[in-house]
């Protein structure tokens, strides 16, 4: 008895502290199909009570969208025509980088201490692990788990969740991380105190991670502290996305990922 | 047939209640996190094999941890009091258990006093292992102890409303 008992309890310990090392696991994709199912069911339902918050956001985004159609904006004609054009490599053209995936949120928990978002987009839907989610309002978290028709993202409010953050009028990188008291209410450290810091000042992503686009809000200074030993600050970030009624979420895929980490690849290799 | 039927009624509305609702009630703070779904455990009847209440805590712990996306943390604290459990009612009841047959531990069948010691032991004894894995992986000696408070004053509180409002049934002592 004791060693049956013994047996289920080493199996029980062994999944809780290799999952958030070995993501895809066999436990993520039997157990999100599964539960996904449910929670579509239950999901449908509880729609109906945010029905109007998110028809608002989503007009707002419509409406900002809009406003940079090409069709929105007046230049005046001042253009003239080259008739030979011997540049072989153009200098102004756009290379796409991220692509952003409409998904719709399943699940969502803010009252534990490591919440998770389940998505309806898997990997037959082109989802990896490591992507980045947003929301219409900012960064929402990072894929961990994918399975064929679900995923599963590490949202923001997750006790082991970690993200580069950079002030937007000015420089200074730090890091945003969760206490795990307030689901509103993120902390953001190691931005040295010779940046000048006020309350109400944007957090956005940096410019140098490969996940997530850079510029997107994360959210807005709430509590400025200083941490007198090491010279920097200590700040409480109000997020910007309502992690309380999160309905709908894109998905963002970096395009030009492959060629970036091949190019770090043949550089550690040099 | 009529014990399964019973047994899993209670399993579903339980759980629901447990997954569907409890998890989205905002909390009055970091450390008040209802649990009370191995109430489940706690009520199987006397006679249930050790075997059998393994195999359902595991079973239990499993599907919630599903959907709380903890996979092994609700597991491994419902196996511990699956596992304890019959030898918390042999230190209470010194009566052969078998006699006892279909009856489930409550208030009729065990005493207002033994019964209120069986729950107290055992939610401290979830809530404390479930805890201590949680603070193995981040939080600090102050979150163990205040969380460990505060969890298990709510779980027995939603184990004593559960209590005034399912009525079961059993042969008075």
């Amino acid at each position: 008895m004791l060693i049956f008992f013994l047996l289920l309890q080493g199996t029980s310990l062994y999944m809780l502290f290799t999952y958030n090392n070995f993501h895809h696991s066999i436990y993520t994709i039997f157990s999100s199909e599964l539960s996904g199912k449910v929670f579509d069911r239950v999901n449908n339902v509880e729609e109906y009570f945010s029905l109007k918050k998110e028809n608002q956001s989503l007009r707002l985004q419509n409406a900002a969208l809009l406003s940079r159609l090409p069709s929105g904006l007046i230049v005046a004609d001042s253009s003239f025509s080259l008739v030979a054009d011997t540049l072989k490599n153009d200098s102004i053209s756009v290379v796409r980088q991220f692509e952003y995936m409409p998904a719709k949120v399943l699940s969502n928990s803010v009252f534990l201490q490591q919440n998770y978002i389940m998505l309806h987009r898997g990997s037959d839907q082109g989802v990896l692990n490591n992507m980045a989610v947003v929301g219409p309002d900012g960064v929402i978290g990072t894929v961990v788990g994918t399975s064929k028709n679900m995923s599963i993202v590490m949202s923001l409010l997750h006790r082991q969740s970690k993200l580069i953050a950079v002030m937007k009028k000015g420089s200074g990188l730090g890091e945003v991380s969760w206490d795990g008291k307030d689901p509103a209410i993120l902390s953001l450290n190691k931005i040295p105190q010779t940046v000048n810091v006020k309350k109400g000042d944007t957090v956005i992503t940096s410019p140098y991670s490969d996940r997530f686009p850079p510029g997107m809000t994360i959210g807005y200074i709430e509590e400025v502290d200083q941490d007198q030993e090491t010279n920097t600050y200590i700040l409480k970030v109000r997020t910007s996305t309502d992690f309380y009624s999160i309905q709908h979420a894109y998905v963002v895929k970096n395009i030009l990922e492959d060629e970036m980490q091949e190019l770090k690849r043949k550089i550690i290799k040099e | 047939m009529r014990f399964i039927l019973k047994n899993s009624f209670r399993f579903f509305i339980i759980f629901f209640i447990q997954v569907f609702i409890l998890s989205k009630v905002p909390p009055l703070h970091q450390f008040i996190v209802p649990y009370f779904y191995f109430i489940l455990i706690l009520w199987l009847p006397f006679r249930t094999s050790r075997t059998s209440l393994l195999f359902y805590g595991f079973v239990l712990g499993m599907i919630v941890d599903m959907f709380y996306k903890t996979p092994g943390l609700h597991t491994a604290a419902s196996l511990l009091i699956a596992f304890m459990r019959p030898y918390i009612i042999n230190l209470l009841l010194p009566k052969e258990v078998t006699e006892w047959g279909d009856d489930e531990p409550s208030r009729f069948s065990m005493g207002a006093l033994p019964y209120s010691t069986y729950i107290l032991f055992l939610t401290l004894l979830h809530n404390g292992y479930l805890i201590l894995l949680e603070w193995i992986q981040f939080g600090s000696f102050l979150y163990f102890i205040g969380k460990l408070i505060g969890t298990s004053v709510v779980s027995l509180l939603l184990i004593l409303i559960t209590e005034l409002f399912v009525h079961r049934k059993t042969r008075s002592r």
